[in-house]
């Protein structure tokens, strides 16, 4: 602590009460034996980490470890329901996000804390009257100003955030942190929303930092980043710690990505000696050099060329966020492609609505079902028949409700869905994460499915659920249909697919030879190759 | 068009002016907070009910004021209770309150409708000012109430654009997860802005029958709180625009009678819809400009909950 910067001293800490042993090894933030449900849902599982001032932690985990819950336990915005905190060795409960700010722990998080239509320097001063010692213009002033000075960051103070671009409110989000005397910074994916070039300057500041004695946890899941960036590393998957604190020097991006995405998939799915070959037939997808525009935040898509016949299972791997969310909305026709052409069974769909693809058999399992998969507060049998009251089915003007139950019912057997009521009375929301899996897989996966774009299927999923829809894909390839699976799981995408490309900064790349190993899929995935 | 006549309707437009001008402010702290109070109608109806009440037991102008405003923070009480501490949506509530306003203000001052008493007299300026062609009755010849609207506007504004609890309540109305994530008690400040904001708008009900009318006759609100509603918009949820936007409607409003003894042939009830029209041509102008977004906070309506997964 003795290169502590000067904010340091104005932070009401009891020295005396900092154990000898953590100022000596300069551990800032501990966390031991953290839990937090979700009703259910066990989203932290007795999770232990710890900082040390003056290092760049990366905590890595894909989407649903954990991550944010953990960001959000520390910013006190919830309560773990058991475990303990310390901070500088001291034992401290944070129970509301003015205490963590007072505890010196600043959050940039993914979805910025600024208010659009004030300053940056209203809003430093909104998060600063959280803090007593702050309060009075001038001091607020000054420490802003110091925070910009010692980062060299220079952002526009006077004009509405939501004018600025993301790199720049990121830096007022920085700048807020340190003019509130944060010794603990928190990014949550940090470089999701920049440019390369930000990236790169981002990352140099964030070492800057840690050299000031800040201790600096950086959340992300680029594998390249974390081995670029990081001092130590851990891993959180599915809720638990399974890698802990350790040198990023001694570590491979192979390991880090077998801890972060599990070894478990490879018993999950059986892939049979050199996986079950179907017979290629018609062509039913070709995309040609098709490209989405970039957005606020997203890469979008470069020239992705893909083919896809009937009976064939093609996947794509990549580490989430290189454009594969575009990519998908712009094969359904959610998202509007800016160059280069779709064809659908021998049809030129480029700008085609959703409803006329879905005509021609295109069904899509998107990678967060509970926003865009199912509605939630309806009945299961509702969202199941969902995708059938389009062809006139259950009745045309007027639905058929015995109609609409005995669907429900053949599915709900078919599909094996838990927790449904005989005709599919029941909300949605009630069923466990499989069980919604199962009933999106009952609407989409019908006969009448030629073309199937699955993303993420099993992300969230049991084992058994996991089982459950490979073999449900397995078997839709097998009646005929073409199945595209994008997953972040490359031992899923191993185990069920007959062509493997892979994803990476919105290019998709194919790997040599017939059955490529991990190592080189590896290799695209961090854009290495 | 004479002087004279211009002179008593400037004259007439700050006492039309003020209950519109008070509601406008007492809105704007309840949304700059989050909070769409859709009830303003009933709570000005209450506080019109029991100000005129209390003017008629005897209490001076002043104090009759003060139960009035009393009376409507009170109808108000289950609104705040069920939008700001439970949570509960706020279209709905709102309309419950009007319908609580206005049945229990028509149910408890049967006896007191149509009875006159003295109301508030015009501040004692000097002859000299309040003879002033054009001005001098706008300007002078009017009663403490509308001096203190126009202060209130000035304090409204000031506290929410220049000192730091103000710049909590606006954060809470426009993003309550970075004011919560800010340390701010989103509750608490809006708690705060609806309490003061109900009292105004309740202050606003009670003049019009203790310093406007100085009767009470049921329906007497006559959509002035729902006119207010839309002025929040033209104002741009800006206490001092209120100021501009509550003069433009009370110049209407001030108009109507003054046509009639002037004897313009135009049906009465045409005439009365004149503010309403109004109304809704800013409301439409102020669309089809793309204006009425500007300044409205950005999570007017809906409740935050923390917790929310």
């Amino acid at each position: 602590m003795s290169r502590a910067a000067p904010v340091a001293e104005t932070r009401p800490v009891p020295r005396a009460l900092e154990s000898a042993v953590a100022r000596e090894e300069g551990i800032a933030l501990h966390l031991r034996g953290l839990c937090k449900s979700f009703g259910t849902a066990r989203v932290l599982e007795d999770v232990d980490f710890s900082v040390r001032a003056g290092e760049i932690h990366a905590l890595l985990g894909e989407n649903g470890a954990g991550k944010s819950t953990l960001m959000n336990i520390l910013g006190g915005i919830y309560a773990a329901d058991s475990g303990g905190v310390e901070i500088a060795g001291r034992a401290v409960s944070i129970n509301a996000p003015a205490q963590a700010l007072s505890l010196g722990i600043g959050m940039v998080h993914q979805h910025f804390r600024l208010a659009g239509p004030f300053t940056a320097r209203e809003n430093v001063a909104l998060a600063a009257g959280a803090l007593p010692e702050l309060r009075g213009r001038g001091r607020l002033e000054a420490r802003l100003s110091e925070a910009m000075a010692r980062t060299g960051l220079e952002v526009p103070l006077d004009r509405p955030v939501e004018r600025l671009s993301v790199a720049d409110r990121q830096r007022i989000e920085i700048l807020k942190a340190l003019s509130l005397g944060a010794r603990i910074l928190i990014l949550d994916e940090p470089t999701a929303v920049l440019t390369d070039e930000e990236a790169g300057r981002l990352l140099a500041l964030m070492r800057k930092l840690a050299e000031d004695g800040h201790a600096i946890v950086f959340i992300t899941h680029k594998l390249r980043e974390v081995i670029a960036a990081g001092d130590r590393v851990s891993v959180l998957r599915r809720g638990r710690m399974v890698l802990e604190g350790r040198p990023v020097a001694g570590i491979d991006a192979e390991t880090l990505a077998r801890a972060m995405m599990g070894e478990e998939a490879v018993a999950r799915t059986d892939p049979g000696p050199a996986a079950p070959r179907r017979e290629p037939g018609e062509v039913l997808l070709s995309a040609e050099a098709l490209s989405v525009a970039a957005d606020a935040g997203q890469g979008g898509v470069h020239a992705v060329s893909l083919s896809l016949s009937a009976g064939e299972i093609a996947g794509i791997a990549g580490v989430g966020g290189n454009g594969q969310q575009e990519l998908a909305e712009a094969l359904v026709g959610l998202r509007p492609m800016s160059a280069g052409r779709l064809v659908l069974k021998g049809r030129e769909l480029s700008s085609a609505p959703v409803g006329a693809r879905r005509d021609l058999g295109l069904r899509y399992i998107p990678s967060d079902r509970a926003r865009f998969a199912l509605a939630l507060n309806a009945p299961l049998s509702h969202n199941i028949a969902a995708g059938e009251v389009r062809t006139g089915a259950l009745g045309r003007a007027l639905l058929s409700p015995g109609r609409l139950r005995a669907l429900a019912a053949r599915l709900i057997a078919a599909f094996d869905i838990a927790g449904a009521t005989a005709g599919g009375a029941r909300p949605v929301r009630l069923l466990s994460g499989g069980n919604a899996q199962k009933a999106v897989l009952a609407r989409e996966l019908d006969d009448a499915a030629r073309l199937i774009i699955a993303h993420s299927p099993t992300r969230g999923l049991d084992v058994a659920a996991c089982r459950h829809v490979h073999d449900r894909l397995l078997e839709a390839a097998g009646r005929g249909a073409a199945v595209l699976i994008i997953s972040e799981d490359i031992e899923e995408i191993m185990a069920l697919s007959d062509t493997i490309h892979v994803m990476s900064r919105g290019r998709l790349t194919s790997p040599q030879g017939p059955r490529p190993d991990r190592a080189a899929i590896g290799r695209l995935m961090l854009g290495h190759a | 068009m004479t002087l004279a006549f211009l002179t008593a309707w400037a004259g007439a437009v700050p006492g039309y002016m003020t209950p519109l001008l008070l509601a406008s402010i007492g809105l704007i702290l309840c949304e700059r907070a989050g909070v769409l109070n859709l009830g303003i109608e009933g709570i000005m109806a209450g506080a019109a009910m029991a100000g005129a009440v209390a003017a008629l037991a005897g209490l001076q102008p002043a104090r009759a004021l003060a139960a009035g405003t009393g009376a409507g923070l009170l109808v108000s009480v289950p609104f705040i209770i069920a939008v700001v501490v439970f949570r509960a949506p706020m279209i709905p509530a709102g309309l419950a309150l009007v319908a609580i306003g206005l049945g229990a203000s028509g149910a408890l001052g049967r006896a007191a409708a149509h009875k006159n008493f003295a109301g508030l007299g015009n501040v004692g300026f000097p002859e000299a000012l309040t003879g002033l062609p054009l001005v001098g009755r706008m300007l002078f010849a009017q009663d403490a109430v509308v001096y203190l609207a126009l202060i209130v506007a000035g304090r409204a504004s000031f506290v929410l654009f220049r000192t730091r609890a103000g710049l909590q309540l606006r954060a809470v109305g426009e993003d309550p997860a970075t004011a919560d994530a800010s340390g701010v008690d989103v509750q608490l400040h809006q708690l705060a802005a609806c309490i003061v904001g109900c009292a105004l708008i309740g202050l606003a009900g009670a003049y019009l029958s203790v310093v406007g009318s100085r009767t009470w006759t049921e329906g007497m609100v006559a959509g002035r709180g729902w006119i207010a509603l839309a002025l929040v918009v033209f104002a741009q949820w800006s206490p001092l625009r209120a100021i501009a936007g509550a003069a433009v409607f009370a110049s209407a409003d001030a108009l109507i009678p003054r046509l009639q003894t002037l004897g313009v042939d135009v049906p009465v009830y045409l005439l009365s819809m004149l503010p309403y029209v109004l109304t809704i041509g800013v409301l439409v102008l102020f669309a089809a400009l793309g204006w009425h977004r500007q300044g409205e906070p950005g999570h007017l309506g809906r409740a935050y909950i923390r917790q929310d997964r």
